[in-house]
């Protein structure tokens, strides 16, 4: 029987929503700036280079860029990759350092899932902000080229729970699809296909449409990717192409999921003092958030929306959340990020979203989850073309190109996912383009933003079980 | 016999020479060359349940267990089970869930991790029970990709040769 969402599913109880905690004023400590950063272009595999080359290319690169910041003025480092499995070698970091030859300064490894990148760059921001350090270098990588994908998918998958999810075949884009199946039910079923009155007809009518309005996403980030030379796989993708792709895990295919890759990544992060002496564009960084779930999809809650500055709690009164059609920890790390960076109405005060689009799906929860729209808004965000890029051919009119330009570069889908360098991909990016600095990386000025002010990067691991934002702002007249 | 690996131009070529002689050298558009050896690594681990096996072991009974939030003013019912709350933090009970719900989100898998590449496509799908206040992840048998829905009545099925693992229980379409 066709079951609505407002009488399903019967509960015996919501859990009560935990507001996130007010803090009385935002993170305080030193202010701290992006001064340069390097990326190896992403690829399938990079048989030559073993990870320690791959860092030292990034951050032979990175140091090219300011002539006065030697590797002695460098005072310890945050090294990021996610999994010990890929190259079956531990303490990989340690050997980072070592390769670098920065011994002994100290050093952490960081991992946190998918969002390991984005969580090195905070690390080292913390490591400068509390004094611990004047210059820090967040260094990462990963090389997923050592074992078969579908060996990696299982090495992914591992991170699911092991004793309820793992072993049913649980991997990454079921449980993905899994969240947009549910997104697709609650937005589009329960919204533009409200009326159709047969329950099948109505959900088979909505996920044709998720499907067609996530391959919109796909196309966007795989034709801004022709402009990226650090691009794994920019192509000149139709909406057909993308629909007409493999299927991996209905409704995903293969054109709206991320591949595996072998890169690495790195920026230098330092106080206010050496950044006017390494640079004349430094880029501070404004904001940290960090957001938490469930491991299991299954024990995610169904309560209320955490609300951002412009939102109302009466707009979200009958949306059980997170559910699994959200994830809960983006919007806790937009609103935690929002807040120390002072920003109350997302759509107006940042110029660019580099976002975790490992899947099309995920781009377009991500955009209800920053407030880049309104919950339920995120399939018409797209149709609109608020996220597009203007003066780019997408093959389709995108009235409001430039509205607000999410994944310029490309994204995870376009650019690749080696997922330890991921979120530092997306601070280079990022600090490139509000440097106005992307024709001069990239050789190209296609992606260069007109004067960009203020962007987010939004790191995200398993199935939003841990989500980074931070704020990045031009820090230069 | 030759003491130096044969050399591929075409990385896809190496995979299948490593498994037939464990050793392969990549020449790539440059021109470097890089050695590539097959390296084997298999392992069993001592895999306990711990405080989830009472789950497991009912399965093995045909009972689908839950567990229950022990402090009266919370009550909390899970549909994949904890041993602590985690709205209140306090220790939870074992109850049995109902044996059939609906469907809260679904999926069909056509690729997959290693493991389990030889059993797509098969689908997964979120249960909600009534009375219950979170999901369980499930196999779904018996029902076509085609015909699968948010909604659908689903029931349990159960393992007569149990192997002791969540794949014991799957849910088929309600006639």
């Amino acid at each position: 029987m066709p079951v609505r969402a407002k009488k399903s599913p019967k509960r015996s109880k919501s859990p009560p929503a935990r507001p996130t905690r007010a803090r009385t004023s935002p993170a305080r400590g030193r202010r701290v700036y992006i001064v340069t950063g390097g990326v190896t272009k992403f690829a399938k595999a990079h048989p030559a280079m073993d990870f320690r080359l791959m860092v030292r290319r990034a951050y032979d690169y990175a140091l090219k860029g300011v002539p006065n910041l030697t590797p002695d003025r460098i005072d310890g480092t945050r090294i990021s990759y996610f999994s010990d499995h890929f190259t079956r070698q531990l303490k990989a970091a340690s050997m980072v350092q070592d390769y670098l030859g920065l011994n002994p300064k100290g050093s952490v490894r960081i991992e946190w899932g998918g969002a390991t990148g984005g969580e090195c760059v905070q690390a080292a921001y913390e490591a400068v902000a509390s004094g611990r350090m004047d210059v820090c270098l967040a260094a990462g990588f990963e090389t997923m080229s050592r074992v078969n994908t579908w060996k990696g998918n299982e090495f992914i998958a591992l991170a699911s729970d092991t004793n309820f999810d793992f072993p049913l075949g649980g991997f990454y884009t079921g449980y993905y699809a899994l969240m947009v199946m549910r997104h697709i039910y609650e937005y589009l079923r329960l919204g533009k296909f409200a009326n159709v009155r047969d329950e099948r007809e109505a959900q088979r009518l909505a996920i044709a449409e998720g499907s067609r309005i996530m391959s919109l996403v796909s196309v966007k980030n795989h034709r801004n990717a022709l402009h990226n030379p650090y691009a794994q796989y920019p192509k000149r993708l139709t909406v057909e192409d993308v629909l007409n792709s493999e299927m991996i895990s209905y409704p995903l295919t293969r054109e709206q999921i991320c591949t595996m890759s072998d890169g690495a990544a790195c920026v230098i992060l330092c106080d206010e003092e050496r950044a006017k002496e390494f640079t004349d564009k430094p880029v501070q960084v404004t904001g940290v958030g960090c957001g938490t779930d469930t491991m299991r999809l299954s024990d995610r809650p169904f309560g209320r929306v955490p609300l951002l500055p412009h939102e109302k709690a009466k707009e979200y009164e009958h949306l059980p959340y997170p559910g699994v059609h959200s994830f809960r920890a983006g919007r806790t790390a937009g609103i935690e990020a929002y807040r120390m960076a002072g920003i109350t109405k997302p759509t107006e005060e940042l110029d660019f979203v580099e976002l975790h689009d490992a899947y099309a799906s995920s781009e377009i929860q991500t955009y209800e989850d920053l407030g880049l729209c309104r919950y339920g808004e995120g399939y018409g965000f797209v149709e609109r073309g608020d996220p597009f890029l203007k003066g780019i051919d997408y093959g389709f009119p995108v009235p409001r190109a430039g509205a607000m330009p999410v994944n310029p570069s490309g994204g995870l889908i376009a650019c690749g996912h080696p997922v330890g360098a991921t979120g530092l991909m997306q601070a280079v990016f990022a600090f490139w383009q509000l440097q106005g600095t992307i024709p001069k990386h990239f050789g190209d000025p296609a992606l260069q933003l007109a004067k960009p002010k203020r962007g987010a990067i939004h790191s995200h691991a398993g199935t939003g079980s841990a989500v980074t934002v931070s704020i990045l702002e031009r820090g230069f007249r | 016999m030759s003491a130096r690996p044969r050399t591929f131009s075409k990385f896809r070529d190496v995979q299948s020479e490593l498994e037939q002689s464990g050793a392969a050298i990549f020449r790539d558009g440059d021109g470097v060359e890089s050695l590539i050896i097959r390296n084997p690594y298999t392992i069993s681990y001592i895999h306990s349940y711990a405080e989830d096996s009472p789950f497991f072991l009912g399965l093995a009974e045909g009972r689908l267990r839950g567990s229950k939030c022990r402090r009266p003013k919370c009550g909390f019912v899970y549909g994949t089970p904890r041993s602590h709350c985690m709205v209140c933090g306090a220790p939870t009970e074992w109850v049995d869930l109902p044996t059939k719900g609906r469907v809260h989100s679904w999926t069909t898998c056509h690729f997959s991790g290693e493991l389990f590449l030889k059993e797509t496509p098969y689908s997964l799908a979120l249960v909600e029970f009534d009375g219950v206040g979170s999901l369980l992840l499930v196999r779904l048998r018996d029902c076509a990709e085609s015909d699968l829905y948010v909604g659908m009545p689903i029931e349990a099925r159960f393992e007569a040769n149990p192997k002791y693992a969540i794949t014991d229980v799957w849910f088929v379409p309600s006639r």
